[in-house]
């Protein structure tokens, strides 16, 4: 156990050191950054605010990290929060228990998932335009449930989703805890991690040695739906409301780059969740520093690309070629 | 009958059902007015379409026009507030900087071997920060060269106007149909989006080619943008939100094949029209919100994508058994 932490520990290092670097960034700048103080049986500071806004980027980056493990994409996730909160204010609004209106949501969630999966797995259209459908046509969907205005509701049990606490943490931040561990112990306690690495790296391959693609490929996109609604209950509790316009907007480009932030390649095969997790608290993080420095939001975006453009280098298969060749000459100079 | 005209037989044959069937119901809608309008409020969406054809035939995806619209409005707008710059020298310079954006993306594309699809997400985010950054405010243009151009047009027969930004939509599309079919470089991109490893043996040169299709589609989306602010008189950083997507559902539903190596512009304009026309439909209806526009076009992507399947699977099988 400890050795496979160490090798996680390396693996990780880049991220790790990022976010460190990131926080500090943060504390220098801020001295009570690091602050935490209790007050109503929860934790309040920056660094919890961090975690707890960074709740959607991060359910929606576990979805979205198996998918892209599978060399995938769903961009139809930010839609997605958007139709699972008007469903859920809606179904909250017409009187129906929450138990009803969660286990609704969440199928919603996972039909979607289906609907995706359907595309890529039987029509077998490339993921980035089979779940652009939804990602064009969900917004309108969501305006649909909610008949175009901004539906709000008053239940205490779906807003305690959103702002109660549990442990001391706010409820969001248990919430992806949770999950994240949940589909951690799922895909590396089982063969399903290796499998969907596999159908990663050579689909075609895969299913040839007996894995079932199309059920795994399936399973993937359910799964992002499942978190996409997750989220989706998070982003309405917190504003007590589902905006069918706004809800989840873009948060799809911040997932799949908190994925790549966690150091995931785009081209499928290995992956990690923790990573992906670190990635999403990552962007949070530089999202708060800039927030509280005052430096205008505008620069928001820019620093995004600065940071993508980076580590697209890095970790472009030229630049791979060009280390490996470096590296191989000191090695071949340390024999000599 | 040649199997890659039937996409785009199709996209011609359901335009012209669902123009009779909104003509039964509507028989304004086949005025002239009409028809000038809808050149009109596409213009921009058009042009930035015929850049995204090209770069989808190359088997490749541009994210980033929608954001490179909202800067180039803004960019205008703030030089013509601050400075005394003709507009003309303003739209070349911002021309420049636009093409020069989509020329670093295709490097970066080529020679570091990414995706696509991050590299102009990346180029999506860094486009809309420099707007931002430009300014957070709508800026209105004011300058009087502006409205002597929104205020010219052809009349049509029948009362309709042609006006500038929609003759400059039909400009494009007419150049677009020349380059993609009658040039070296628009065979030279159907052989990248039929396989870039055959292209290179083939002799095709890649590095050059992969630059040059994105620097057309941010020169074209550089035009788009200097129409959409002649369009709106305004620059704003927040506009064209998503026109990305509009764009790439247009060369969809123009019968282009994602996968690359086939598609025709023209078919991107009968895409852009059959877009144009349920927008125009719900105008005139009235009752139906603007939000199933959205899910209209969702539903005609997924028809033209199982179409598209449909179309290859036969292929193949009339290429084994035939």
């Amino acid at each position: 156990m400890t050795a496979s932490l160490k090798v996680l520990g390396f693996r990780l290092a880049p991220q790790l050191i990022a976010l460190l670097v990131v926080l500090l960034l943060n504390f220098s700048f801020f001295p009570q950054f690091l602050d935490v103080i209790v007050q109503n049986g929860r934790l309040y500071g920056s660094i919890i605010d961090v975690l707890n806004r960074g709740a959607p980027v991060a359910l929606l980056a576990i979805g979205m990290t198996l998918v892209i493990a599978t060399k995938g994409i769903d961009l139809s996730v930010g839609a997605v929060i958007a139709i699972c909160g008007a469903i859920a204010a809606s179904s909250i609004v017409e009187g129906n228990s929450l138990a009803y209106t969660l286990a609704l949501t969440l199928v919603i969630g996972l039909l979607c998932g289906v609907w995706n999966g359907f595309l890529v797995t039987v029509l077998n259209i490339q993921p980035i335009i089979a779940t652009l459908v939804l990602m064009v046509a969900g917004r309108g969907i969501a305006q649909l449930v909610t008949e175009g205005a901004i539906m709000t509701f008053n239940d205490d049990g779906l807003i305690f989703l959103g702002s109660g606490s549990f442990a001391f943490l706010p409820m969001p931040v248990v919430i992806w805890l949770i999950v994240g561990l949940l589909v951690i112990l799922l895909v590396r306690r089982t063969a399903l991690g290796m499998l969907i690495e596999a159908v990663g790296i050579n689909r075609r391959a895969s299913t040839l040695s007996g894995v079932q693609t199309p059920v795994l490929l399936m399973a993937v996109y359910m799964l992002s739906g499942l978190c996409a609604s997750i989220a989706g209950l998070i982003v309405a509790a917190d504003i007590k409301g589902a905006d069918a316009n706004n809800a989840g907007l873009w948060l799809e480009l911040d997932a799949i780059l908190a994925v790549v932030v966690g150091g995931n390649s785009l081209l499928g095969g290995r992956f990690s969740i923790v990573g992906s997790l670190i990635g999403a608290m990552i962007i949070q993080a530089v999202n708060t520093g800039i927030l509280l420095s005052g430096f205008p939001p505008e620069f928001n975006l820019i620093i995004k690309a600065v940071i993508i453009i980076v580590i697209l280098v890095i970790q472009s298969p030229a630049m791979q070629s060009l280390t490996s060749f470096l590296t191989r000459r000191t090695d071949a100079g340390a024999r000599k | 009958m040649n199997s890659k005209y039937l996409p785009l037989l199709a996209t011609i044959v359901i335009f012209v059902l669902a123009y009779a069937v909104c003509t039964l119901q509507y028989p304004n809608i086949l005025s002239t007015r009409v028809i000038g309008n809808l050149l009109t409020d596409n213009a921009f969406l058009g042009i930035a379409a015929v850049g995204m054809t090209f770069v989808i035939i190359s088997g490749g995806i541009d994210l980033s026009i929608g954001s490179v619209i909202a800067f180039t409005g803004v960019f205008l707008a703030v030089v013509l507030q601050n400075t005394s710059i003709h507009p003309l020298a303003a739209f070349a310079i911002v021309l420049i900087i636009t093409t020069a954006f989509g020329a670093v993306m295709g490097m970066i594309i080529h020679f570091l071997q990414m995706p696509p699809f991050i590299v102009t997400l990346a180029g999506m985010f860094l486009a809309r920060g420099m707007a931002y950054v430009l300014s957070i405010d709508s800026i209105p243009i004011n300058h009087e060269y502006y409205s002597t151009l929104t205020s010219l047009y052809y009349r049509l027969p029948g009362g309709g106007r042609l006006t500038l930004i929609g003759g400059i939509m039909l400009i494009v599309f007419a150049a677009g149909i020349f380059i993609a079919h009658r040039t070296r470089f628009g065979t030279n991109v159907y052989a990248l989006g039929g396989g870039v490893q055959t292209a290179q043996l083939m002799g095709v040169p890649v590095a050059r080619t992969t630059i040059q299709i994105y620097a057309l589609s941010g020169f074209l989306a550089g035009l788009s943008g200097i129409v959409f602010s002649l369009y709106t008189s305004a620059g704003y950083s927040l506009a064209a939100v998503g026109v990305e997507l509009d764009a790439i559902a247009a060369v969809v539903i123009g019968g282009t094949l994602l996968t690359g190596g086939a598609g025709f512009v023209a078919g991107t304009f009968i895409g852009l029209l059959i877009q144009g026309l349920i927008q125009t439909y719900i105008t005139f209806d009235g009752t139906l919100s603007s939000w199933w526009t959205k899910i209209l076009i969702g539903l005609l992507l997924f028809a033209f994508m199982v179409m598209q399947k449909a179309i290859l699977f036969l292929s193949r099988l009339n290429r084994r058994y035939g």
